[in-house]
C-alpha cells in the first residue's frame, strides 16, 4: 500500500468521528480538518509506529482576507523513517483567533508558532512564552495581515529616547 | 557585553529568563546571579543576535536569544512584487550562499507554475549550489576558529572563498548578490572561462583544505574549547528542528539531496558524513568533510553537464531572450504581459525544501491565480537552528557560548528574514 493511502486509513481509523478533507496538489498531501482536533492528531503522527512525523519544520498562517474562517494555520511535518512530508492545515475564524499550541509535541513548534503569534496575531493556547518573534513587545499590529499597509503605519514603532 | 539591570530589560523578557526551565545545580557558595546582555553589536554573534545570559558565576542557568534586529519583512514584500522580482530579495537571506538561495526560490516557483527546466540548466544550478556550499562552509569553519582564538586560519579559508567569488564575478558579473537563477533557467549560460576556473579551483582545493585542517584538527586548543561542548542527542536535535550539518553533527543521517532528491542529486555519488558526537567539534568535522564531498559533486557535473539550453521555453512563463524581444512580435507581447502582469501561477499552494549549506531553506507559496504570491514563507535553517542554542549552552561558561554559536553557524540576514 502507498504510504499516502496508509496515512489516510489509519487517521480514518482512529479519528473516526473527525471529517477530514484531503487535498493532492503537484505530488503533496495535505489534510485539512478542525481545529479542535489539532493537537490529538499531531500526537498521533508523530507517535505512530509506522508513520513516525517526528520532525515538524514549519508552522505558518494564511491571512485569506475574509470574513468567514479568516486564517488557516498550516503545519509542514516530515517523517525521518519513509521521507514523506505532510502538510495539515487548521481554519481559524477571526472572532475566535486561537489555536491549540503544538510546542508539546514538537519543541521546534515553540519559536514557529511565536512567529504565527507575531505576524498574524493568531494565538497559540498553552503555548510556554508566547512572546513576539521580531517586532518589538509595544508594537500594537499584527504585519503580515493584509490589511496592516506595506508602507507600515507612521507612529506605530517607538523610536529610542534621545 | 555588559551587566544589566531590571529597567533595562523588557519585563516579558525577564519573565523567560527566569521561568526557563533549568534543572542544574551549582555546588558553589558563590551566589551571584546576574543577567548578562551579549550583542547584537557583539563580534562573536555572528551578526544581529542578542542573547541574554542568566548567570550563576560564570554559568549559564539560563538563555534567552532576542531575534528582529534585522527584520525586514521579506514575506510581506514578496506578498507585494511579481515572482520574478523577488529573485535578487533572496540573496539577502543567508548572503553567505546567495547563489543557494537563489536556486531554492526558483525551484520553488517551478514547481507551483510546473516549469520544466532544461537539463543544462539544472546542472549549472546545481554547480552554482555546491560551490555556495564550499563558501559557506568555509566561512563557517574560519569563523568558527576566530571565535576561539585561531585567526590565521580565517584568513586562509576567506582566501579560498575569494576564488570562488571570483567564479561568481565570471559567471554573473556581482560576487555577492549574484541573482543568477532566473524561473525557467538561468541568466546566462556558463563561459567557457567560467567552467575553466571551476575545474582549477576544485583541482587545488583539497589540498587546500588540507592544508587549513591541519591547522586545527590537531590543535589542542582548538579540540578543547569545542570537545564535548553543546552536546545534543540524536532525539533532541530532531525534536529541536536542527537541520543541516548541526544535525548531522549528532549522528542522524538525513540531507534533502538525498531524502527527498531534486535538480540531478540522485544521479550524483556523494556520501551524507554524519558524526555521532553531537558536539561542537563534530558539527565543524561535519562541515570540513561536506565541503570534500561539495567539491566530489562539482567534480562529477563537470564531467556529465550536458549542452543545450538554459532556458526553458514556455513563452507565456518564462521571459524571452531579449534579442528576441526587440527582434520579434510575440515575444515581445510576452515580455510586456510577464513584466506587467507576472507569470499567473495556478491557485495551488507548495512547499519545496532544498539542502541549504545551513540546512533545510524551504518556501511555502500560496497562489490564487495572480501575478504576486498571495503568501511566501519563508522557511529558514538558521531562524530554526537558533532555537536550540538555550538548550544547548545551558550548563556551560559563558566563553563557551561563544564557541556554540560558531558551531550553529546561524546567519541573520535569513534569521530574521
Amino acid at each position: 500500500m502507498e504510504l499516502k493511502d496508509l496515512i489516510i486509513q489509519k487517521l480514518n481509523d482512529k479519528f473516526k468521528d473527525i471529517k477530514l478533507e484531503i487535498v493532492e496538489y503537484r505530488n503533496e498531501l495535505t489534510i485539512l480538518f478542525d481545529k479542535q482536533n489539532i493537537l490529538n492528531v499531531c500526537k498521533f503522527l508523530k507517535d505512530d509506529d509506522d508513520l513516525q512525523f517526528r520532525l515538524c519544520e514549519d508552522v505558518t498562517a494564511i491571512d485569506w482576507a475574509k470574513t468567514h474562517n479568516r486564517f488557516t494555520v498550516v503545519y509542514h511535518i516530515f517523517s525521518l523513517k519513509n521521507n514523506f512530508r505532510l502538510s495539515l492545515k487548521a481554519n481559524i475564524d477571526e472572532s475566535d483567533c486561537s489555536i491549540d499550541s503544538v510546542s508539546s509535541v514538537w519543541r521546534t513548534a515553540n519559536w514557529e508558532e511565536r512567529e504565527a503569534y507575531d505576524m498574524y496575531g493568531i494565538k497559540f493556547n498553552n503555548h510556554p512564552d508566547l512572546r513576539r518573534m521580531y517586532m518589538p513587545e509595544e508594537f500594537e499590529y499584527h504585519p503580515l495581515r493584509k490589511d496592516f499597509p506595506l508602507m507600515g503605519i507612521t507612529g506605530s514603532l517607538s523610536l529610542p529616547k534621545k | 557585553m555588559q551587566k544589566l539591570t531590571k529597567e533595562d530589560v523588557h519585563p516579558k523578557i525577564i519573565e523567560a529568563l527566569l521561568g526557563a526551565d533549568t534543572n542544574i545545580t551549582i555546588e558553589d557558595a558563590l551566589e551571584n546571579e546576574m543577567i548578562l546582555n551579549m550583542g547584537p553589536q557583539h563580534p562573536a554573534t555572528h551578526g544581529v543576535l542578542r542573547l541574554l545570559l542568566r548567570l550563576d558565576g560564570e554559568t549559564v542557568m539560563a538563555c534567552v536569544p532576542e531575534l528582529g534586529y534585522l527584520h525586514r519583512g521579506y514575506e510581506k514584500m514578496a506578498e507585494n512584487m511579481s515572482y520574478y522580482e523577488f529573485v535578487p530579495h533572496t540573496d539577502r537571506l543567508d548572503y553567505l550562499a546567495p547563489m543557494a538561495n537563489n536556486v531554492a526560490y526558483v525551484l520553488a516557483v517551478e514547481k507551483l507554475a510546473g516549469i520544466e527546466v532544461p537539463p543544462r540548466a539544472q546542472y549549472i544550478r546545481m554547480m552554482v549550489a555546491e560551490l555556495a556550499r564550499i563558501a559557506s562552509h568555509l566561512v563557517a569553519m574560519g569563523a568558527l576558529a576566530m571565535d576561539v582564538g585561531a585567526l590565521t586560519i580565517f584568513l586562509w579559508t576567506l582566501r579560498e572563498r575569494e576564488k570562488i567569488l571570483d567564479i561568481w564575478d565570471i559567471l554573473c558579473g556581482a560576487r555577492f548578490t549574484n541573482s543568477y537563477t532566473r524561473i525557467g533557467g538561468v541568466a546566462n549560460d556558463v563561459q567557457p572561462e567560467a567552467l575553466a576556473k571551476v575545474k582549477w579551483f576544485i583541482d587545488q582545493f583539497d589540498e587546500k583544505l588540507e592544508e587549513c585542517e591541519k591547522l586545527l584538527n590537531t590543535n589542542r586548543i582548538f579540540v578543547e574549547r569545542l570537545e564535548g561542548i553543546g552536546v545534543v542527542s540524536a532525539e533532541d536535535a530532531i525534536d529541536l528542528g536542527l537541520t543541516g550539518p548541526s544535525l548531522r553533527g549528532s549522528g542522524v543521517e538525513f540531507d534533502l539531496r538525498r531524502a527527498t532528491p531534486y535538480l540531478f542529486y540522485n544521479e550524483m555519488d556523494f556520501k551524507v558524513i554524519t558524526h555521532k558526537e553531537g558536539d561542537s567539534l563534530a558539527r565543524y568535522f561535519v562541515r570540513v568533510e561536506e565541503a570534500y564531498e561539495s567539491a566530489k559533486i562539482v567534480r562529477q557535473i563537470l564531467d556529465k553537464m550536458p549542452q543545450g539550453e538554459t532556458m526553458a521555453n514556455q513563452p507565456k512563463k518564462v521571459l524571452p531572450k531579449k534579442a528576441e524581444v526587440y527582434s520579434k512580435m510575440e515575444e515581445l507581447i510576452h515580455d510586456f504581459m510577464i513584466i506587467n502582469f507576472g507569470i499567473n501561477p495556478p491557485a495551488g499552494e507548495i512547499y519545496s525544501a532544498v539542502e541549504n549549506p545551513k540546512g533545510e531553506l524551504g518556501f511555502y507559496l500560496v497562489s490564487k491565480g495572480e501575478g504576486s504570491p498571495w503568501k511566501c514563507k519563508i522557511r529558514s535553517p538558521s531562524f530554526v537552528n537558533l532555537q536550540a542554542i538555550p538548550h544547548l549552552v545551558k550548563g556551560h561558561l559563558i566563553s563557551d557560548v561563544v564557541a556554540i554559536v560558531g558551531s550553529i553557524d546561524p546567519v541573520m540576514g535569513e534569521a530574521d528574514k
